[in-house]
């Protein structure tokens, strides 16, 4: 790969005596889109302010570009952030807002408007030159925002949240505007959300925030089909766990068995697993079928159970559903309606066998390390 | 339902007569017979015929009423101006202090509104006169370093009547900016930082334009105040450190002349009006822009 643009080497900061940040490692290529993800409280906002440099860590190192940043100023980083909520300056119009950054390193005022002519253009805001912050829709403040913000070419452009305030479809529209943005510049991009959507849909890798500690940074593929923990199985969209013990290694596979039925499941393994031991069984919801329950035999990976509920969600329904042997186990499973088959009553109450094939379950970690 | 709009009646008008009750008995109606005295002409010791004359007008533009008048705007800008100088870095600094320092902070400000102007406007000359608190401190030091010492005079001059103006208006100076820094959005400073601007350029080039609303709301406050302030000139200030509300004051007791005091009273009702409209017509742009804004 191309060299690291950012280079954290084991970053901590605390407040008080709360760890926001615990010994972070983290490097981020040029020309990357990066994204960092968690639930709110997990550090991520603290670890943008580290790297802008308004938060200074309590140890570590910090490189951008190679650079030690250890005594560099906010207003001397090669960075530039897009705030969650614009911070654009109300009393500036539009071209004054994106020329500031321009203006206070000292480029000649003829340039600095040829630029950001430039990037009107870019960010399709061409025409609103002279428009003043409250005159402008929530979707132009956040291009205008994005065009401050680029208009310096920075090495790298933090996101804080930056598409939290949109509603969905301006949302959707604004994802690939960004992702279009990147390419088209080949800046490295670092956005900030709490969205696993967001960090799936534009970003090459992801790094995932629990506790101040990232647990498992990787391509969106591979965050998802081979989550490292159970968090982030349970983070990156949603899964069924349920507790099981290994009985058999095959190559690629292990057998383990359940303590609700009697059958072997068959999972995909994983690396250092031992024979004997507790994991988690982890099954997506949309790799389980639903079928009746008289067709017990024809299946391998199978629970049955009752519908216990059902969440109507569009294209797709999510079906609730009581395991039969604990009633305190609750698998959730997702079906598009065109998959349906037509021989099956889906109802709430209803039996059902829930079955699925044997690569797509997953081993992971009962112990959250 | 019928009711309900009897009861809002009710209240709107029980809301509504007081003030304009106030208004109408404390000021408009006294300002009324001020301002037709001011175009009155005095006829024998206390009768007063409203003739609609402008010569009490006429006599106001003579210089050595003029003078006061310049002087008093003099006095007070000097006054407005210091109290900024004062004001703001206290004002920041208040608004940039730990929430605990806040509160005791502010009351220190306003603690000193408790005590009556009278009391201290003395107790500033008992601090500055020539046997006062400052001078003592002063020769103490002298005394330690071995240098001959000579009271200063520092009362009943300009210097103590600006000094004494600063004292009494600096807190309402602080609040008003105070205000302005409590509502400003820190994120803006942050975003200003790492665009690459200068602590000097967030100075100049965002906190001081984003605030400007709070700083002349500041600053009338104290100036009109100040260019009518009567007492501390009449404690502090010497036969010369006179304002313009001494020479009306003078007018209505000493001269007994109601008719030219009153009209010399109007010119300074007029020209806090004129400040008034002025900074309404500077600031009605932004209200209008805020109302584009809500539509």
């Amino acid at each position: 790969m191309k060299n690291p643009i950012i280079k954290i080497e084991g970053i901590t900061k605390k407040f008080g005596i709360k760890n926001a940040l615990e010994e972070i490692d983290l490097s981020i290529y040029e020309g990357e889109f990066f994204a960092i993800v968690g639930p709110s409280g997990c550090g991520k906002t603290t670890l943008l302010r580290v790297l802008a440099g308004f938060e200074v860590p309590d140890s570590g190192l910090l490189f951008i570009d190679g650079e030690n940043m250890r005594s560099i100023p906010p207003n001397r980083r090669p960075l530039n952030i897009v705030f969650q909520s614009y911070a654009l300056f109300p009393h500036m119009t539009v071209l004054d807002n994106i020329a500031f950054g321009l203006k206070v390193t000292g480029v000649p005022i003829k340039e600095c408007y040829q630029r950001v002519k430039m990037l009107l253009k870019l960010v399709k805001l061409s025409g609103l030159d002279h428009r003043f912050p409250h005159q402008l829709s929530g979707g132009q403040l956040q291009r205008v925002a994005l065009a401050r913000a680029l208009v310096k070419r920075p090495k790298v452009l933090l996101l804080d949240e930056p598409l939290s305030a949109l509603d969905a479809k301006l949302r959707n529209e604004m994802r690939q505007e960004l992702v279009r943005l990147q390419k088209s510049m080949g800046i490295t991009f670092i956005l900030v959300t709490h969205d696993q959507q967001e960090a799936l849909s534009t970003a090459d890798r992801i790094a995932v925030m629990n506790n101040g500690r990232i647990k498992q940074v990787a391509s969106p593929t591979n965050l998802y089909e081979s989550p490292s923990n159970k968090f982030v199985a349970g983070f990156i969209g949603s899964i069924n766990l349920i507790k099981c013990e290994v009985r058999q290694i095959e190559g690629e596979l292990c057998a383990v068995t359940t303590g609700l039925t009697k059958d072997l499941f068959s999972i995909k393994g994983k690396n250092e697993i031992s024979v004997g031991q507790s994991y988690l069984m982890g099954v997506r919801p949309e790799k389980i079928q639903l079928t009746k329950l008289t067709d017990i035999d024809q299946y391998d990976n199978k629970l049955a159970g009752i519908i216990n509920n059902i969440t109507y969600l569009g294209r797709s329904s999510m079906y609730h559903v009581k395991v039969s042997g604990d009633e305190n186990i609750v698998m959730n499973v997702s079906m598009s309606h065109s998959d349906r088959s037509e021989n099956i009553d889906l109802c709430i109450g209803e039996s059902v066998l829930m079955h699925w094939t044997a690569g797509s379950a997953l081993l992971l970690e009962d112990h959250d390390s | 339902m019928m009711k309900q709009v009897g009861s809002h009646r009710l209240i709107f008008w029980l809301t509504f007569i007081p003030p304009t009750l106030w208004l109408l008995i404390f000021l408009l109606i006294p300002l009324s017979i001020i301002g037709s005295f001011s175009f009155s002409e005095k006829r024998g010791l206390i009768d007063i015929e409203l003739s609609w004359i402008l010569n009490n007008y006429i006599r106001a533009a003579d210089l050595i009423y003029l003078s006061t008048l310049i002087k008093s705007i003099g006095v007070a800008g000097i006054t407005t101006v210091i109290c900024f100088l004062f004001g703001f870095p206290l004002a920041l600094g208040i608004a940039s202090a730990p929430p605990r320092w806040k509160s005791i902070l502010l009351i220190a400000i306003i603690l000193p509104f408790c005590v009556n102007l009278l009391i201290r406007t003395y107790a500033l000359i008992a601090v500055f006169r020539t046997r006062g608190f400052f001078n003592f401190g002063l020769e103490w030091f002298a005394d330690l370093i071995n240098v001959p010492f000579e009271p200063l005079s520092l009362l009943y001059n300009d210097t103590a009547v600006i000094l004494g103006l600063v004292y009494v208006h600096l807190p309402f100076m602080i609040l008003p900016l105070y205000a302005g820094f409590e509502g400003f959005n820190k994120t803006l400073l942050e975003a200003a930082l790492d665009l690459g601007a200068s602590k000097l350029e967030l100075l100049t080039s965002i906190i001081i334009p984003i605030i400007t609303p709070s700083i002349i709301s500041g600053c009338i406050l104290v100036f009109i105040p100040a260019l009518g302030s009567y007492l501390t000139p009449e404690l502090l200030g010497g036969p010369n450190s006179q304002m313009i509300a001494n020479v009306i004051e003078r007018q209505f007791m000493n001269a007994n002349d109601w008719p030219f005091g009153s009209a010399l009273s109007m010119v300074l009702v007029y020209l806090t009006f004129g400040i008034l409209a002025l900074r309404y017509l500077c600031f009605n742009n932004l209200y209008l822009d805020k109302n584009k804004r809500r539509l």
